[in-house]
């Protein structure tokens, strides 16, 4: 996706494919084969299993991934997921991202016992090593494709950010805990330092390109921002396959009001 | 052919915003809201909260109570709901109060210094799950104890369903009275926040109206929320506690600091008027009371009566009947989609008792029937513009 599809997706503007709906940082696409994403946790997990096995039905080599965190893995969906995958024989990739926190609830308290049933193939790998994160999915899915079967991994990694804009790590965790894993274990300069050892980066690169990528950002928002937000019949649409009558009536009320009343409802915010 | 009343808007005439005071967009999630045409709209302008010694001394609650002088403690919702958990939890040394993230004080504060002051054998994290959540609150209270639970948005509370409706509420039925889930309290918030979008802002109280053997309660206000939640808690029966999450921090009451219950299955009547009576709950009260201010100043000699219903299942029937006898007029609102949504029970209810007294059609201003929108939302919500119309739809039938 580029950088404008998802600040259009953030801002919920005319132009964002999800046509103002949902909170910013929900993206999906249709032509990437990405789902879009859901709010509540590891729904996703049981869905992938249904989607490979339609895969395996199809017979083209093809399987499903599914993302989660150790928290979403709590949930009930999680132990359906890995249980039906194992005795449908899916074959989907399940990785799991365990950054040590769901908002301020340490694994530690979520999890008592180490390594999990059910007869999936499990590999744990540190998630902060990009190329044991490469390695490792792109084995998952030759073992998942070759042998219709489904595939854990767990990536051991820390959340140095706050859970969201909403919540204020510093409540439940030290500053110098989040300081230690930015400094000593940070994936994005583990990797700059092994491209510069091979000579594939240098400090100048990496003061360039932090530019230019700054650059791109702000004018992807600052552009996004701008933009309409969609036209407020976009409310209405997509509940069903077509408008139902009672919400043709709605949608038509809507629209009296909003004529009555333009400024009260902003409508020059929408499109029309 | 029997008349079919579409939406409409007709008596152009009568626009509660005048041409000369249009400039901005007030709601009640706006704490600077300009006043529209005089009336000062939103939770912090309201005269439905006790703010003062005298506001909470008038307080027909509080005085039916007898304690409508006791000492007070300035307090919003937030914090009247944690006083209210500690006060159970002091009383009562089986209570115990669980859920996600509340060890810390809970992603809206409101189990804040629980763990601290009673141990994490009595207030504890557990893991990520609704249904484990639910379904271990049932055990603790099957056991005798007194289990508080939190979900962390209600919007989260379906993994718990099948654990609430058919284990929680049928556990003492299907038992023949000999177990029960009675000591399970479990609050959640719920309702719009102004940018909470699909799965931040669901309002789902009629799912769970639609459950023999379960209570529903959604407060309004500190004090109310602080005597609803105790009464919760030693209700012999599963409360769904639904607190509108708009009011933690905006709703700001004096409330008594002493321990007090006030009923369930009550509702209170805010506001007398004669001419149209007018049922809502939760934060819509707010939407309702600036919507009333509008209609008694466009049609003057027009008076309004608005109910709190305060407990959705079971609701007070009496209450909002004896209200309508009298009126003849009804309007109900609720955030929720407007089809099965609560209102339709009321309706239907009150249409078969007041039938005889009933002058016009009675009146619905809900959600839409969509999920709920991110930025559409000011489109969704029974705002005051559609309250207003649809008041002025129903007097002037």
């Amino acid at each position: 996706m580029s950088i404008e599809e998802m600040m259009n997706q953030c801002f919920s503007n005319h132009l964002g494919h999800g046509k103002g709906r949902q909170m910013p940082v929900h993206y999906g696409s249709k032509s990437l084969n990405m789902y879009t994403i859901s709010s509540p946790l590891a729904t996703q997990i049981p869905q992938a299993v249904g989607s490979a096995y339609a895969q395996r039905r199809e017979g083209k080599k093809k399987c499903t991934v599914c993302f989660f965190g150790e928290g979403a893995a709590s949930e009930g969906d999680f132990h359906a997921a890995l249980n039906m995958s194992s005795t449908l024989s899916a074959p989907v990739i399940f990785y799991c991202r365990n950054n040590g926190y769901a908002i301020s609830t340490p694994s530690t308290e979520q999890y008592k016992g180490d390594g999990i049933g059910y007869g999936v193939e499990t590999i744990r790998i540190d998630g902060n090593d990009v190329w044991a994160v490469y390695a490792s999915m792109k084995k998952a899915r030759d073992y998942a494709v070759s042998n219709s079967r489904p595939v854990l991994i767990e990536a051991m990694t820390y959340r140095v950010s706050h859970h969201s804009t909403s919540d204020d790590s510093s409540a439940y965790r030290s500053k110098k805990e989040v300081e230690d894993w930015s400094t000593r274990d940070n994936p994005i300069s583990r990797l700059r330092k092994y491209i510069e050892k091979k000579g594939w980066w240098s400090s100048s690169d990496e003061s360039s390109a932090k530019i230019e990528i700054k650059s791109a950002v702000l004018k992807a928002l600052t552009d996004a921002e701008m933009l309409k937000k969609p036209e407020f019949k976009e409310m209405y649409t997509d509940v069903y396959d077509e408008l139902t009558p009672s919400l043709k009536e709605q949608m038509d009320f809507t629209r009296k009001l909003a004529d009555k009343y333009p400024d009260y409802y902003r409508i020059n915010d929408f499109t029309r | 052919m029997p008349k079919v009343a579409a939406p409409s808007l007709q008596g152009m005439k009568h626009n509660f915003l005048s041409a000369t005071a249009t400039r901005g967009y007030s709601s009640i999630y706006d704490h600077s809201a300009e006043p529209i045409n005089g009336i000062k709209v939103g939770v912090a302008n309201s005269a439905l909260l006790s703010r003062t010694i005298t506001g909470v001394k008038n307080n027909k609650q509080l005085q039916d109570l007898g304690i409508a002088s006791s000492s007070t403690k300035k307090m919003n919702m937030c914090q009247s709901i944690n006083d209210a958990l500690k006060i159970s939890m002091e009383t009562d040394p089986k209570a115990i109060v669980f859920g996600e993230d509340v060890s810390f004080g809970g992603v809206f504060r409101c189990t804040v210094d629980l763990a601290e002051k009673f141990g994490p054998d009595r207030c504890f994290n557990t893991p990520l799950t609704e249904q484990g959540i639910a379904g271990f609150g049932i055990g603790v209270a099957a056991a005798g104890h007194t289990a508080i639970a939190e979900i962390q948005f209600a919007d989260y509370i379906f993994p718990a369903f099948d654990q609430i409706v058919n284990e929680a509420a049928k556990m003492r039925y299907r038992s023949g009275g000999e177990f029960s889930a009675g000591g399970l309290t479990i609050r959640s918030p719920s309702m719009a926040v102004g940018h909470g979008g699909i799965y931040h802002s669901q309002s789902p109280e009629a799912y769970f109206s639609h459950t023999p053997g379960l209570v529903v309660v959604i407060p309004r206000s500190p004090i109310q929320a602080k005597g609803l939640l105790l009464s919760s808690i030693r209700n012999k029966n599963p409360v769904v506690f639904l607190e509108p999450k708009v009011l933690y921090r905006s709703a700001v009451e004096l409330v008594p600091e002493c321990d007090y219950v006030l009923p369930l299955g009550k509702a209170e009547i805010l506001k007398a008027g004669s001419d149209v009576t007018v049922v809502g709950y939760g934060s819509q009260l707010y939407v309702l009371e600036n919507a009333i201010q509008l209609i008694e100043r466009d049609f003057p000699g027009t008076t309004c009566e608005l109910i709190d219903l305060q407990t959705i299942l079971p609701w007070d029937v009496e209450t909002v009947a004896q209200s309508v006898n009298k009126t003849g007029r009804l309007v109900i609102s609720h955030e929720a989609p407007k089809t099965s949504g609560f209102a339709a029970e009321i309706a239907a209810e009150i249409s078969n008792r007041c039938f005889t007294r009933l002058e016009s059609p009675i009146g619905r201003v809900c959600g839409a029937d969509t999920p709920f929108p991110l930025v559409f939302e000011r489109f969704y919500l029974p705002d005051i513009a559609r309250c207003y119309e649809e008041i002025k739809a129903v007097i002037k039938y």
